[in-house]
């Protein structure tokens, strides 16, 4: 069992969401963070004077899938979340131990 | 003698004006509460809100008669009396002649100046005063500072016959300020400034992002500013007349002139015109139209508003340069501003438009009257900074004026006042 994470941005959520329901995902959680990379920040001006905007807003979804499913999986996030311009996002995959689904207590792949 | 009597076409535009310019107060305080961050937001309006409760008790007290009364026969104090006004009731307004108008509704118009200029200068110090020690500030200021120098700029005098009793310095020698670029907006910049020296600059000021967190909330405020302000503008004329009609318009144009002038320079120097630029572009113009409304041609006040408006967006960086942390710009907005109308009459000033004013430079007039608007100028400048500058001092060395840093870092709204601006039913706040 894997955890896909994937930053993205947040004008992209409703392209990746559609893609990964029609590629037979059903469950995800999805959070609003702030963050930074290759792309920098940006800069707004107000009377005047430049802040530079460090942390970007991103938007994070998780996904539990199985090992198999894995990297179909990243492809379809890659394809609809990609505007291929700077700060699209990275996305990540980390080993998962195990899994409970808490209203009927059933474990591992069958909970995913 | 004549009995003059009420004129109720005049008074029901005093009436209504005195109302448009307490909305002003309000306003300021959503213009000024959208410009800092959202943890000390209701604070900072806070700080106009108490003004209004402060000043109306006192002016009632003996504020009016400070500022406004002749008793006394002085060019540099109205009277002072704890007559709490009983005795005005029936009376008519007297400055520099008899005003066909009751003298308390004169007293309420001028009540909505003497809260609206503390006010203002509550921008200078935004996320780092101690509530209490605004409101102390606050008293004293206006006992101190505001009532005198209205009467020196407002005061005309009592007029019995052909004698007048009691005009203020600067009315008395015609210096020009039809609505209070001196008395309420060099008097608030000028004290803006000296607070933002007495209070520091706030903890990482230039070195994090301070914006805005509501440039709606900016925007709104300014709206309501420029709505009310045509009750400071025109309502200064004392009476439904064309001398109102002229105020009226320049007052409009003055304010559309300096919004374009504003984003005009931000569109040349950052590449984009901005919406507080706009916000902060009406302010300019309403704030440099305000002594000259009455006195020059709307054409002049196109070309004031769009120098107001071009200029304070160039001033308000200053205090980098100069490293006060003038946290709103009372001073690039209100000072500048100021100056820039006062001055601006001695120039465009005409005797057609007005036969009580004098020509400036461009019609004839020579420098007498550009003379006599910098003595203006200087005096309220120099009498407000410094006194400021004590009251504040003395405030911040007994009672301390500033907060303390945690709190000025987990914010005032919290620690001032047990209140946070928006709640938006996270679940660490026990909101669902």
């Amino acid at each position: 069992m894997k955890l896909i994470t994937a930053i993205i941005k947040p004008g992209k959520l409703d392209d990746v969401k559609a893609a990964l329901r029609e590629a037979g995902v059903t469950g995800m959680t999805v959070s609003e963070v702030s963050g930074v990379g290759r792309q920098g920040g940006h800069v707004e001006v107000y009377r005047g004077s430049e802040y530079p905007i460090d942390l970007l807003q991103k938007v994070r979804i998780e996904i539990l899938a199985k090992k198999e499913n894995v990297d179909a999986l990243v492809e379809v996030i890659v394809k609809s979340a990609s505007t291929g311009s700077i700060g699209d996002g990275k996305i990540w995959v980390t080993p998962v131990e195990q899994v409970v689904r808490v209203r009927t207590g059933e474990n591992g792949e069958n909970a995913i | 003698m004549d009995q003059i009597v009420i004129n109720t076409g005049d008074t029901a535009w005093v009436l209504v004006s005195s109302a448009l310019v307490l909305l002003m107060t309000p306003g300021l305080a959503f213009f000024y509460g959208g410009m800092v961050r959202a943890k000390s937001a209701l604070n900072m309006m806070m700080m106009s809100m108490v003004t209004i409760g402060i000043v109306s008790v006192l002016w009632v007290i003996y504020g009016f008669k400070l500022a406004f009364g002749y008793e006394a026969n002085s060019p540099w104090y109205g009277s002072i009396s704890l007559s709490g006004l009983g005795d005005a009731v029936n009376a008519l307004a007297n400055n520099g002649g008899e005003y066909p108008i009751p003298l308390l509704a004169f007293a309420t118009f001028q009540l909505m100046f003497a809260i609206i200029t503390p006010a203002l200068i509550s921008g200078a110090i935004a996320d780092r005063a101690r509530f209490v020690a605004w409101g102390i500030f606050v008293a004293i200021w206006v006992t101190l500072v505001y009532f005198p120098v209205a009467h020196w700029v407002f005061a005309f005098g009592n007029k019995v016959g052909d004698t007048i009793t009691g005009a203020g310095f600067l009315a008395a020698r015609g210096v020009e300020d039809f609505a209070g670029g001196t008395a309420v907006h060099i008097n608030a910049g000028a004290a803006g400034l000296a607070l933002a020296i007495v209070l520091g600059k706030r903890i990482g000021w230039q070195r994090s992002p301070m914006r805005p967190h509501s440039l709606p909330l900016v925007l709104l405020g300014a709206s309501l500013l420029w709505f009310g302000w045509f009750g400071f503008n025109a309502g200064s004329a004392l009476g439904a007349n064309a001398i109102a009609g002229l105020a009226l318009l320049n007052t409009q144009v003055a304010a559309g002139a300096a919004l374009l002038g504003w984003i005009l320079v931000e569109k040349i120097r950052d590449g984009h015109p901005t919406t507080l630029g706009a916000a902060s572009g009406v302010v300019a113009g309403l704030v440099a139209i305000t002594p000259a409304c009455a006195f020059v041609a709307p054409w002049a006040a196109v070309v004031i508003g769009l120098i107001a408006g071009g200029f304070c967006a160039l001033a308000v960086g200053l205090k980098y340069r100069f490293g006060f942390d003038d946290s709103l710009d009372v001073v690039g907005v209100h000072f500048v501003g100021g100056v820039i109308g006062c001055l601006s009459i001695g120039f465009f000033g005409s005797s057609a438009v007005n036969s009580l004013g004098l020509d400036g430079i461009f019609y004839g007039g020579g420098l007498a009257l550009l003379g006599k608007q910098a003595l203006g100028v200087v005096l309220v400048t120099f009498y407000s900074f410094f006194l400021t500058l004590l009251i504040g001092f003395a405030i911040e060395k007994t009672i301390g004026f500033r907060v303390k840093n945690d709190a000025e870092l987990v914010g005032v709204d919290q620690t001032e006042h047990a209140e946070s601006a928006y709640e938006m039913g996270g679940i660490l706040k026990g909101g669902r």
